[in-house]
């Protein structure tokens, strides 16, 4: 336990460092790894107790859209614009969810039904091209360095924004994970009848989590563009963004605390490498391989990196105990 | 009743036909193997692009081009099926379905680096089919025939052949079927080469219709899924049922909205109808 405190301890002060060492260059990537791992961290909590969601697009645009849509006409500060979002995304979530669990859909289903949610949003946002700009996307309107605009040009401000953020959202995930509340989760992830007779609230945990996710993922959609300062309904809404989720978070580990965010730094980091090694000339390249290295994740890999990793650790952790066991 | 309405619905029942027949290879492949090929809409992209370079680049006979880009999309089927879905057989559906949804990247991005994001179309122009004020493309009208041919020729297939029997009979109780002497995995092969000739006859009647690019599956791949779960996974006639219903909301809805908002109906409808009726339209 206290090695593992000072391991953290060590790896949050790196963190904090980074915009000191970091080139500009780097440090947009990294601000994006922190928000991309917010927001794949969020799919997780449903992802890792069976929820999987093909639809998680749907709240990364209400977030980014209700934000900057509030912004730009009527001059609603995003500090507003943001909890709005959440507040809409859970709405949706529990119209979706509350129906979905008491009828029990589940696996396939469930993925198809959220599949046809990103789709109504993202189509949503493209029909209503007089006020989003449909498909070409939009900006919000920019005014410089302003605490009350939620608009930080300078990339170290922004980065320590996206720091505390990610923080934060770990502190959810060991709220959530930690417990009798796990184990829940756990039994209703393994068998629902069986979670259901041990006399677990089946619908309420399922629903908890649902609405974290839908929350924490709109959050992420909202503080993206608010770094970005472009939206446009590919990259936030719809099938693309919802399955990059995903994947991203099964290739980091979806059910370890920092997976998803592994997931971030993986994905990440292949496209800007590929990119600058292939330049724009071969557009498709990186995610040609992404999705190659997908299908080999879920054939070899289901656990993800993590999931890797923490194997071999227990492995290393149970080599130990056996070796002081007396003989 | 106004004539653009009624052009609107008829325009919808030919949609439907070939709706219908993409969600009957989908549907094959779920009530058999019960996997969900999401990337199935991009396996029919991959046969617009061969008709188009053998038909419109090598100036190949449309005739012979759609045959091979049956037969390419058939044996990818195959492919996707040995290749990435036979190891992960015993896991999760839901991985099954995610390792698809790789394959979907993977199509996707591949036809980009290869093709271009350009949009390409095949040049063939069927005239259009005047009644009275209505204007009817042939190509469609041809598209709705030969889905119902095809849909009628694999029913013909799964009641009255022996290979069909055995299809049938595996999606019905897999345990049992092994102990009877039927090799489930020939079965799935074939199966899998079925659903993707399916995807590949439906491939040369979209290609007559809409141009080719490497997004273009975007456009018509969730529509299936949702038709496939109305019509209850598996279940062939109630996708067709569920396939002329979605046509007719996006038709009727396109003309009294808009493109966007037809769809977005259409979607709404199935999350409605998915929570009335989980088990589909026709489920028991």
């Amino acid at each position: 336990m206290n090695r593992s405190w000072i391991i953290a301890g060590v790896g949050l002060a790196a963190l904090a460092l980074v915009p000191f060492v970091a080139s500009p260059y780097v440090l947009h990537i990294a601000v994006q790894i922190l928000i991309f791992g917010v927001i794949y961290t969020a799919w997780s909590f449903m992802g890792r107790f069976g929820l999987t969601s093909i639809g998680h697009g749907a709240f990364l645009g209400i977030g980014a859209y209700t934000t900057a849509l509030l912004w730009n006409l009527y001059g609603v500060t995003p500090w507003i614009g943001i909890p709005a979002g959440m507040a809409l995304s859970v709405l949706l979530a529990l119209v979706i969810g509350y129906p979905c669990f008491h009828l029990k859909i589940v696996g396939h289903y469930f993925a198809l039904v959220t599949l046809a949610l990103g789709q109504v949003i993202a189509l949503l946002v493209i029909a209503a091209r007089d006020v989003t700009g449909g498909s070409l996307g939009m900006t919000p309107t920019q005014v410089g360095e302003s605490i009350f605009a939620f608009q930080f040009p300078n990339r170290t401000h922004f980065y320590f924004i996206a720091l505390a953020l990610w923080l934060l959202v770990l502190g959810v995930w060991y709220w959530v994970g930690y417990g009798m509340r796990r184990a829940a989760l756990d039994a209703i992830g393994e068998d629902e009848t069986a979670a259901a007779a041990a006399g677990i609230d089946v619908m309420r945990e399922k629903l908890r989590i649902t609405v974290i996710s839908a929350a924490i993922t709109s959050l992420g959609g909202s503080v993206l563009t608010q770094y970005l300062m472009y939206l446009n309904p590919e990259t936030v809404a719809g099938v693309g963004i919802s399955l990059q989720i995903v994947f991203a978070a099964i290739a980091g580990g979806m059910y370890s605390a920092l997976g998803p965010t592994v997931g971030a730094l993986l994905t990440l980091t292949l496209t800007e490498s590929l990119r600058i090694l292939f330049g724009t000339h071969f557009i498709g390249a990186a995610n040609t391989i992404y999705g190659i290295l997908l299908i080999l994740f879920i054939v070899f890999l289901p656990r993800g990196i993590m999931g890797l990793i923490e194997q071999f650790s227990l492995f290393r952790g149970t080599r130990e105990k056996e070796s002081r066991l007396p003989l | 009743m106004d004539i653009f309405l009624l052009e609107a619905v008829l325009n919808g029942v030919m949609f439907g036909g070939l709706l219908a027949l993409l969600a009957l290879g989908l549907n094959l492949i779920f009530g058999v193997i019960d996997v969900v090929w999401i990337c199935y809409a991009e396996l029919v992209m991959c046969g617009m692009y061969t008709i188009y370079w053998l038909h419109a680049v090598y100036g190949v006979p449309f005739p012979l081009a759609a045959v091979a880009a049956i037969l390419l999309v058939a044996l990818l089927g195959v492919l996707l099926h040995r290749i990435i879905i036979e190891p992960i057989l015993g896991s999760a559906p839901i991985n099954q379905l995610l390792a698809t949804g790789g394959l979907l990247f993977f199509l996707q991005s591949f036809a980009t680096l290869l093709f271009t994001t350009d949009f390409r179309n095949v040049g063939i122009h069927l005239p259009s089919l005047e009644l009275g004020d209505i204007n009817l493309g042939y190509a469609r009208i041809l598209a709705f025939a030969v889905a119902l041919v095809g849909a009628a020729a694999l029913y013909l297939f799964l009641a009255r052949t022996y290979l069909g029997t055995a299809i049938r009979a595996i999606s019905q109780d897999r345990e049992i079927m092994g102990l009877m002497g039927v090799d489930q995995r020939r079965i799935y092969l074939i199966t899998s080469a079925i659903g993707g000739g399916l995807a590949g006859l439906a491939a040369c009647l979209l290609v007559l219709q809409y141009d080719v690019h490497p997004f273009v599956g975007l456009s018509f791949g969730p529509i299936t899924f949702m038709i496939c779960v109305l019509g209850g996974l598996g279940n062939m006639i109630g996708g067709v049922i569920a396939a002329f219903i979605m046509a007719q909301i996006i038709a009727i809805g396109g003309y009294e909205l808009s493109v966007e908002y037809s769809e977005v109906l259409a979607f709404l409808v199935f999350i409605v109808l998915i929570m009335v009726r989980p088990q589909g339209i026709l489920g028991k």
